[in-house]
């Protein structure tokens, strides 16, 4: 690919430069030399012990690939599996990617390389990550499925991501990120590019399982074209020590539509700072921002932002939040509309369990925590509309699971 | 059985019951009047187990336990339930599940749904925008579901249409045992009287439900206390012709 020089001169001055939000993190802690994995056929990959395998289905990531669309599974630095069966789909390592003429349309022309020493340092030794293209007007019956596993205590592992919907393709993803069992330390950095071209439709289920002394720092753009649609739901529940993304999205075709929903639960000792930007950018552009936040302990911080262009547009923008064991949430929503005719809104609560809730279902036979358990897991319930029904069901076992560590 | 007796209850600072006698036989469904802020509902919820409706004096048994200070549930698995006058709404938690939690298990949501016409609202949060008929249906079902030994309504028919009204009255004559001609004609009516085990107790301004459910005895709860008992006909047409203070005095 050309233009890598230029890059790189552009990354290494930034190297130091710290991010706007969330803790600053020395990244002098932390190693990036290689870690090598050698590849795994299907057969190897069922072989994972029963431990790791049930890490890696809480991260969205099933190794008997049923009912899934493609595979892309990285260890560490390397990837272990990669595979798309699906006509249409094309899934590879994006390393290989860049030995191909048309990476350089994607690599880069979306996220910057000197926003921060995250980015920076992802252009500068970048491990891996994964292409997913969909062809012009090829359907994914299954979700294809990538995930971005970490083993090596006190690992940095750096990946670059993209996705590309092309024209009138509608393509399902789901990601998770996991560490192994036994992993403390690390920091993933990992930089997503979004194409949603033309009448496309691209969702995307990114799923979180970290560990307690994680730090995470994504950093997304997307561009969605006329017509396109892109759907984004982030899962975390799991702790991590802090995790900081504030993905932007250029809404900039007629009638393109972004949907951002997010989910994450605050353990004690984990701190969050996430939230979506959307740029709304041209007549009939909608988009939505809705997260639900529950703190039992851990430090959250729901950021949103709208910003509405030209008329004709509509946003909104919703953040609801439940203390259940002390802890903090701070919804911070923001409009910004620059054009008479925009239609932009947003609502934001904070608060615990009504009583009168719990009480009416004890009236109905349940037990004090299971009425609880109930009403929470009904608030992390949300409609996410578009969404595959697999995925659905996805997301409410993640769900059903985390309910039980949360009580 | 219920068994209530001397009953003080406290709402905040302020008392809001106070000396209620009140038994209930197995079998026996009871109507209840009174003026709006009167207390019905507070005493519903009382004996419910609501802990912000505090018992400072006397004592409530049900099937020959007391219950006065048992938790909420354990009063539902007792045999206790209720059809709410404003229940909360439970966002993310859809009615059809809702109705199974009710029953403990798994039941036809969609066949019991159908008896009270709410067949298209299985897949809706539970009470979010209901409108206030829709409220009504929806508890019913809940409490069909349940299927408690003693059933308390709060105004199961107000505010519902006239075609709704004739399917809540006798959706809730059948829950009580007490409509007025059953299909299983076989029986003799002293016969039915005696396997009658369910406990009703209904709130109601208009007396509508008499109309569906033949009810055992009427009160009236005027100002924190419970004035008089007699048959339900004859204090709502007191009520109607003399008003609620007027009625408790003269059958005082
Ligand atoms: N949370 C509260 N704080 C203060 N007062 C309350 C509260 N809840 C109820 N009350 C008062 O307690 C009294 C009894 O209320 P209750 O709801 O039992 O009346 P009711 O007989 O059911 O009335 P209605 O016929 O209007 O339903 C009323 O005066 C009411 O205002
Ligand atoms: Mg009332």
């Amino acid at each position: 690919m050309h233009g890598l020089g230029e890059l790189k001169e552009k990354a290494e001055k930034a190297l130091q430069k710290k991010a706007p939000f969330g803790e600053d993190i020395n990244l002098d802690q932390f190693d990036s030399a290689p870690v090598l994995h050698s590849y795994m056929a299907d057969e190897d990959l069922c072989g994972i012990p029963q431990e790791e395998q049930k890490r890696l289905i809480m991260a969205g990531l099933d190794v008997t690939k049923k009912e899934r669309g493609g595979t892309f599974f990285q260890k560490d630095t390397s990837v272990i599996h990669c595979h798309s069966p699906q006509e249409g789909i094309e899934v590879l390592p994006v390393r290989k990617a860049l030995e191909k003429d048309w990476i350089g349309e994607y690599f880069w022309k979306l996220a910057q390389v000197d926003v921060d020493k995250y980015t920076a340092s992802a252009a500068l030794d970048l491990h891996d990550g994964y292409v997913i293209r969909a062809l012009p007007g090829s359907k994914s019956i299954y979700p294809v499925q990538a995930c971005l596993y970490l083993d090596k205590e006190g690992l940095q592992q750096n990946v670059h991501n993209l996705i590309i919907t092309e024209e009138g393709s509608e393509l399902h993803i789901i990601t998770g990120c996991s560490t192994s069992p036994h992993m403390k330390k690390g920091i993933h950095i990992g930089i997503s590019e979004f194409f949603v071209k033309k009448n496309a439709k691209l969702s995307f289920t990114m799923i979180h399982n970290w560990a307690e002394d994680m730090h995470v720092r994504p950093r997304s753009v997307a561009r969605v074209e006329e017509g396109g649609l892109f759907l984004n739901n982030y899962i975390c529940m799991k702790p991590v020590r802090s995790l900081q993304m504030y993905p932007t999205t250029y809404l900039e075709g007629e009638n393109a539509v972004a949907r951002f929903y997010s989910i994450i639960v605050g353990s004690p000792g984990s701190e969050y700072d996430l939230g979506g930007r959307i740029f709304l950018k041209k007549p009939g552009n909608k988009a939505e921002i809705v997260a639900r936040a529950i703190s039992n302990g851990g430090k959250i911080i729901a950021r949103g932002h709208l910003i509405g262009e030209v008329a004709e547009i509509k946003a909104h923008l919703e953040c609801k939040g439940l203390l259940l064991k002390g802890g903090l949430i701070h919804a911070i929503p923001e409009l910004e509309g620059h054009a008479d005719g925009v239609e932009m809104s947003h609502e934001a609560a904070v608060g615990k369990i009504a009583q009168e809730e719990i009480s009416y279902l004890m009236s109905r036979g349940l037990g004090e925590e299971e009425a609880t358990s109930t009403i929470v897991r009904g608030f992390l319930n949300v409609d996410i509309p578009g969404l595959p029904s697999q995925l659905k069901a996805e997301i409410d076992r993640v769900i059903e699971q985390s309910d039980k560590d949360m009580m | 059985m219920l068994v209530i007796e001397d009953l003080k209850v406290e709402l905040g600072d302020k008392v809001i019951l106070q000396h209620i006698d009140l038994e209930i036989k197995p079998g026996e469904t009871h109507v209840l009047f009174g003026p709006n802020g009167s207390g019905k509902t507070s005493l519903l919820m009382t004996i419910m187990g609501y802990p912000q409706y505090k018992v400072v004096e006397g004592s409530m048994i049900f099937k020959g336990k007391d219950i006065t200070f048992m938790p909420i549930n354990e009063r539902a698995r007792l045999g206790i339930g209720m059809s709410y006058q404003r229940p909360p709404t439970i966002h993310g938690l859809k009615t059809r599940q809702m109705v199974n939690i009710c029953a403990g298990g798994v039941v036809d949501v969609g066949g019991l749904a159908q008896r009270v016409n709410f067949a298209d609202f299985l897949d809706r949060d539970v009470n979010a925008g209901f409108s206030g008929g829709e409220i009504k249906r929806s508890e019913l079902l809940q409490l069909m579901a349940q299927n408690p030994d003693l059933m308390l309504f709060d105004e199961p028919e107000s505010g519902v249409d006239m075609e709704n009204i004739h399917l809540i009255g006798k959706t809730i004559a059948r829950l009580l045992e007490k409509d007025f001609n059953s299909v299983s004609g076989e029986k003799s009516k002293m016969q039915k009287k005696m396997e009658r085990t369910k406990m009703g107790l209904i709130i109601t301004h208009t007396g509508y439900i008499l109309d569906y459910v033949a009810a055992d005895k009427g009160q009236v709860l005027f100002d924190g206390r419970l004035s008089c008992i007699s048959n339900p006909r004859e204090i709502l047409s007191c009520i109607g012709k003399s008003g609620y203070e007027e009625c408790v005095r003269c059958m005082a």
